[in-house]
């Protein structure tokens, strides 16, 4: 393409407003990782470089005691949500003239059509209606409804982006269906099905409105933990706790954006 | 596949979202003309207090006076997610066609630098602003350095509440915006310009048209959550500027009422469902009229 070409597809301002946007958009990020190594115990005035807001954050007891419940949720709502997904897109993609095909679909992505605080309200009338009293249980459930499509997505790319065609020459050997699903579909959506697992697992972390509706003694998440001290007051240690939080996420989300991108090229 | 396979595959997800969804949804509408009960719980029943109670409050003798309080709160939330979508929108198309004219390996880059963000805590976003626009806080300073005067603070602002919607669901504007601005054919551009279109001419008459799908898109992945949000009115609107999603969130908390709470979760449920409804026909009427 010649210069002159790109010339008139290019417009005065796009450069500039996109670099300011990129700024923007990870400003808040830097800002937050900077002042947690600020010595001060006031958030906005910097008097040093200091590692002990980590120190104490660790030393939190309830901190952890929040973080404790927010990893065993995530972990029981991912196992379930993967699963769940997992069969429903086995059965979407590849079960012939399907009955409900869409309405099932729907279903499943149903979470992610409706407002979160509406999901939350309604499973919190649910549980109190049920006399369903335990927070690890209650928590547990709701979370595997809101990461299921989550995982859902990922898996039925990958199945639906790979051909029959394996599956196909297995089940010509005379491979019972167990086998073909694994030694053939199985490793080969084995990206997709970790992608949506770890997607599913970072929501179910990071979620706020339910956790914070289902919030009960002794089953508050980490987010419900850290919006309550947020409203004592911004302080150090809070930073040091989003910084790690930061870091775990951008780590966890870069692994899933580098499995799909690999997952798209080998299709396209 | 199996005859058994095919059913039973799908009855763990059919089961799970009956259980925990569909069937509560069902109970929320229940609750929501259900009659409130004095301490706070409610007993079955068909009452439409709770829906009469979003315009009419009940004077002293009984008879209905109008209320505006609630319609107001109605009225803000849907303003707020206008705003914030209307802003995303204007931020969003630059940003894809700048991104879409780069190389191969710069899109993935700066695609990717747009969803990483999104990876991040909602609460720890949200925190970030707090801090940023909090008392003494970055904006405050920047605007002492360079504007040379003192602003009245930043944080329970609309502006805030604003800046936090638009920062929590930019990424779900602009990858549907740039997955239709990336596939524009450059020599329609081109065109345009050898017609002696000018620059601004190819924008409003190519580009837009051909964008519209992804701006669309775009705009109802924006409006919706927005219109339930819950953190930024709270935290970044200091909890006075009531959206619908805090109020809901107060009827279940503080305020104890469990079927005005769900006449307003209703509401906002209809909303939202219509949203999705107007979206679907509209691009139903699109296929058509493509497809002649």
């Amino acid at each position: 393409m010649s210069a002159a070409n790109s010339n008139i597809r290019d417009y005065p301002g796009f450069r500039l407003l996109t670099l300011v946007f990129f700024l923007w958009l990870y400003l808040p990020i830097a800002v937050v990782i900077y002042y947690s190594f600020n010595d001060n115990r006031l958030v906005s005035v910097w008097t040093g470089f200091s590692t002990k807001w980590y120190a104490s954050a660790l030393e939190n007891a309830a901190l952890m005691s929040a973080l404790r419940v927010s990893l065993t949720v995530a972990v029981i709502a991912t196992i379930f949500a993967t699963a769940i997904a997992l069969v429903s897109a086995l059965v979407l993609t590849r079960a012939q003239g399907l009955k409900f095909r869409r309405v099932s679909e729907t279903v499943v992505n149903l979470p992610l059509l409706l407002p979160e605080i509406v999901l939350a309200v309604a499973v919190l009338i649910l549980f109190s209606q049920i006399g369903l009293q335990n927070g690890m249980v209650r928590l547990v459930l709701a979370h595997t409804a809101f990461c299921t499509p989550f995982a859902f997505m990922p898996i039925r790319a990958r199945l639906q982006g790979m051909p029959m065609d394996f599956e196909e020459a297995a089940r010509d050997l005379y491979a019972a269906p167990l086998t073909v699903f694994r030694r053939v579909t199985l490793p080969m959506i084995m990206p997709g099905l970790f992608a949506g697992a770890m997607t599913a697992f970072v929501i179910s972390m990071d979620d706020f409105i339910t956790s914070n509706m289902l919030n009960s003694g002794g089953a508050t998440t980490l987010p419900v933990y850290i919006f309550s001290l947020i409203r004592q007051g911004t302080t150090p240690e809070l930073n040091a706790v989003s910084t790690l939080l930061i870091a775990a996420s951008l780590v966890l989300a870069t692994i899933v954006i580098v499995l799909n991108a690999r997952a798209m090229r080998r299709e396209g | 596949m199996s005859k058994a396979f095919r059913f039973w595959g799908l009855v763990p997800a059919w089961a799970l979202m009956l259980l925990t969804l569909i069937v509560p949804i069902l109970i929320v509408a229940a609750v929501s003309v259900a009659e409130r009960g004095a301490y706070g719980g409610f007993t079955w029943g068909f009452d439409l207090t709770s829906y009469r109670q979003i315009l009419f409050t009940e004077g002293w003798t009984d008879e209905l006076e109008f209320d505006p309080a609630y319609l107001i709160i109605i009225g803000r939330t849907l303003a707020y997610a206008a705003g914030a979508t209307l802003i995303s929108l204007l931020l969003a198309l630059p940003v894809s066609y700048f991104i879409s004219l780069q190389s191969a390996r710069m899109k993935l880059i700066l695609v990717y630098l747009v969803t990483l963000p999104f990876w991040v805590s909602m609460i720890v976003r949200v925190y970030a602003w707090l801090i940023i626009l909090g008392n003494d806080g970055l904006a405050e300073r920047a605007f002492r350095l360079f504007g040379g005067w003192d602003v009245p603070g930043f944080l329970f602002t609309p502006g805030a509440m604003l800046t936090g919607m638009v920062y929590s669901y930019i990424p779900l504007m602009i990858l549907p915006v740039y997955a239709s601005v990336e596939k524009l054919d450059p020599a329609l551009i081109e065109a345009s310009h050898d017609l002696y279109g000018s620059r601004w001419t190819a924008m409003r008459r190519v580009i837009l048209p051909l964008a519209s799908p992804g701006l669309m898109a775009g705009s109802i992945l924006v409006f919706v959550p927005c219109l339930g949000t819950v953190l930024e009115p709270m935290l970044l609107g200091g909890g006075k500027q009531l959206m619908m999603g805090t109020l809901i969130q107060n009827q279940f908390g503080g305020a104890r009422n469990w079927p005005f709470g769900s006449a307003i979760a209703m509401l906002l449920l209809a909303m939202v469902i219509g949203v999705l409804i107007l979206n679907a026909r509209r691009a139903l009427a699109r296929q058509t009229e493509v497809a002649p």
